[in-house]
């Protein structure tokens, strides 16, 4: 419990080292979005200008700004949407759900297929399927996400129309809730494999070294010792050992995982933070850009404690501080 | 008495891609119910494979060429693979030399043990546990009860052995093959691992088969010894007819090489506290000479040595080696 609480402190503090860093890092950026508006209005007078900036308080000095904002964020005010006119709150967490639904299938996509072709390639190193996993990988690795979208969509979508080229839901719209799931699921599809396809190449890369390394281990020998068969020996002792460097590598790359979300979302049009981050970036919507990486920090943060979660569950050397052994002095009383 | 295992003129070939090696070269064993076997020699020379093609567990590109292995009667070069892992950890099991990395590091000592119980003996996870809880206490681990639910990372190198050996003894084996069992342990606990394994051999007529090369552990476990030398059993008989009189040189060469504490009159002796050596190495795989391969470092090596191969000389009922120089050597 005490472990935790220092964690929970210290996740607070990385939190807001991240706010004040992309704060700061954003007034470097050239323009601002008086800039825009200006711009969009087709011009204006210097006095409106100054009156603009001052009704959004950028005329203040960085260090108040800031302060400022660290302390609406605490009250959960993350700030008003310039380009939306809508509050950045309620913008986000319209978008969160399609984003956090990506990551996670793309995810457990990658996890499931990039292991599983990962434990295949290791039981037969010299096989085809072996061969098949180290080029696919390299391939899969090496293509950039969006020039992987873009193919799909032109094989899969325009070439053989299975699935539909771009957003969440169909523009008719759907009846029944089932129906509504079904259809999600349908867009899900090509935005999942793509963002997947990076990380099944890599998962099935370091799941195969991993399984290698695990099979020539000294105690999968005693497993074998012991008159265990080879499907026991592998899925009993030598695939929880295997998994290890996959859950470690899973929880280091969710930040990476998220920026390539940004880059499909954009690509498939997909309605989550991505895009939104995309788009504001464009319009130099600073309250809503800051409130996405907010966002991003936490879902980064979030994913790294369950990864630390399941990381404990899986191998008992990380987890034994809630469970210790009889230390010698007790065992003899 | 029969022997439980016999090995007979085995041969263990390794394919190394560009030749294949003979690593085991006519090796013969017995071992009987209730005794020790102490299997000795330096690195290399072939006394963990001897173990592995016992088990059926030789590594990848090593195989069985010639010979036969039979436990109980049943021949283990020919077992089907079925078979063979209802025998493993059943009728015959190991324990190996690194107690520190042969334990899953994921699994509990309760699971480790129970495992090959449910396994072999179709008890439930109860009545396992059971069973495990008893093995921990005949291998004498303290607060046996708390100790189930431990990691291997939790216990110290000594603990980790013992629950190997509570591994290899829940079933009850007819044969236990030890590769080195103290080897990774201090000194301390290599007496009482020892002990611990003599114990439970009074009590279970298992045959152990101890492969070390410690003469020590050999003069204080063993009743019969085999000494291997590049691939070759070159001398087998009773401990302590080959602890006294030593036929072979090269066993010779070993016991002078063991230090031995000397009291009194011997104490003041010129050479008394000096250690012997056997000159050269154990050649390397694939260039062993032709004929008797202990030739280049012996010192009685002679022009037949070199050219012919040595017979198997008896020098009683009980006592062989493999030497030209044998008779003579023995009664130096």
């Amino acid at each position: 419990m005490k472990s935790f609480l220092m964690k929970l402190a210290s996740v607070v503090g990385l939190l807001f080292a991240v706010v004040a860093l992309n704060f700061l890092l954003i007034q470097f950026a050239p323009g601002d979005p008086v800039e825009v508006i200006v711009g969009e209005m087709g011009g204006a007078s210097d006095e409106l200008i100054a009156q603009l900036r001052a009704d959004y308080g950028l005329d203040k000095p960085v260090i108040v700004q800031l302060g400022i904002y660290l302390g609406k964020i605490v009250t959960g005010d993350f700030g008003y949407s310039i380009y939306y006119s809508q509050p950045v709150l309620t913008l986000i967490l319209q978008r969160l759900p399609a984003t956090i639904l990506l990551m996670i299938s793309s995810v457990s996509v990658a996890v499931v297929i990039g292991t599983v072709l990962g434990i295949f390639s290791a039981k037969r190193p010299k096989g085809l399927l072996s061969h098949f996993v180290t080029i696919f990988s390299l391939a899969g690795y090496s293509a950039p996400v969006f020039w992987t979208g873009l193919m799909l969509l032109i094989l899969f979508s325009s070439i053989i129309p299975m699935f539909p080229v771009s957003g969440m839901v169909s523009v008719r719209g759907v009846e029944g809730p089932v129906e509504y799931v079904l259809d999600v699921l349908h867009h899900l599809v090509l935005p999942t494999v793509t963002l997947a396809s990076i990380y099944i190449a890599l998962y099935s890369r370091l799941a195969r070294a991993s399984m290698l390394d695990v099979l020539g281990a000294d105690y999968i020998r005693t497993a074998r010792a012991k008159g265990l068969s080879e499907r026991q020996v592998t899925y009993g002792h030598a695939l929880r050992n295997g998994l290890i460097p996959v859950v470690t590598m899973l929880g280091l790359q969710m930040g990476q995982l998220l920026a390539g979300a940004v880059l499909v979302e954009t690509v498939f049009n997909w309605p989550g933070l991505g895009r939104l981050a995309f788009e504001s970036i464009l319009r130099r919507d600073y309250p809503t850009l800051l409130g996405i990486l907010f966002f991003s920090a936490v879902i980064v943060v979030v994913a790294n404690l369950l990864t630390d979660l399941a990381y404990a569950r899986i191998d008992p050397r990380i987890g034994s501080r809630k469970k210790k052994a009889p230390s010698p002095q007790k065992a003899a009383q | 008495m029969d022997p439980i295992l016999s090995v007979r003129d085995l041969v263990v070939e390794v394919d190394t891609g560009s030749a294949v090696h003979k690593v085991i070269d006519g090796v013969s064993l017995d071992l009987y119910p209730g005794k020790t076997l102490g299997v000795v020699g330096e690195s290399g020379c072939g006394k963990s494979m001897t173990a592995l093609a016992t088990m059926g567990l030789l590594p990848d590109r090593f195989r069985v060429a010639g010979g036969s292995i039979q436990l109980a009667g049943e021949e283990m070069t020919t077992v089907k693979p079925s078979r063979l892992r209802q025998l493993r950890g059943n009728a015959i099991s190991m324990i190996f030399q690194e107690p520190m990395t042969s334990l899953n590091p994921l699994l509990t000592v309760e699971r480790q043990i129970a495992e090959v119980v449910e396994l072999h003996q179709q008890k439930s996870r109860a009545e396992a546990r059971d069973i495990a809880l008893e093995m921990l206490r005949a291998v004498q681990i303290p607060s046996p009860e708390a100790r189930l639910a431990a990691y291997p990372h939790e216990l110290s190198g000594g603990m980790r052995q013992r629950v190997m050996i509570a591994i290899a003894l829940a079933c009850r084996p007819k044969v236990i093959i030890a590769d080195e069992p103290t080897t990774a342990l201090d000194v301390t606990v290599q007496a009482q691992i020892f002990r611990l394994l003599r114990d439970l051999q009074m009590d279970t007529e298992t045959a152990i088969m101890l492969i070390t090369h410690d003469l020590g552990a050999v003069a204080e476990m063993a009743d019969e010894v085999a000494v291997f030398y590049a691939g070759r059993s070159i001398e087998t008989g009773p401990v302590a007819q080959i602890l006294d009189t030593p036929a072979h040189p090269y066993t010779r060469g070993l016991m002078s090489c063991t230090p031995r504490l000397k009291l009194g009159a011997q104490a003041r002796e010129p050479d008394a506290g000096a250690l012997g050596e056997i000159p050269g190495m154990v050649p390397p795989l694939g260039r062993f000479p032709k004929a008797c391969r202990f030739a280049p470092r012996c010192a009685l090596a002679d022009a037949r040595c070199t050219h012919d191969a040595p017979p198997k000389v008896a020098l009683n009922d009980a006592h062989a080696a493999l030497c030209w120089h044998a008779k003579e050597e023995a009664f130096a």
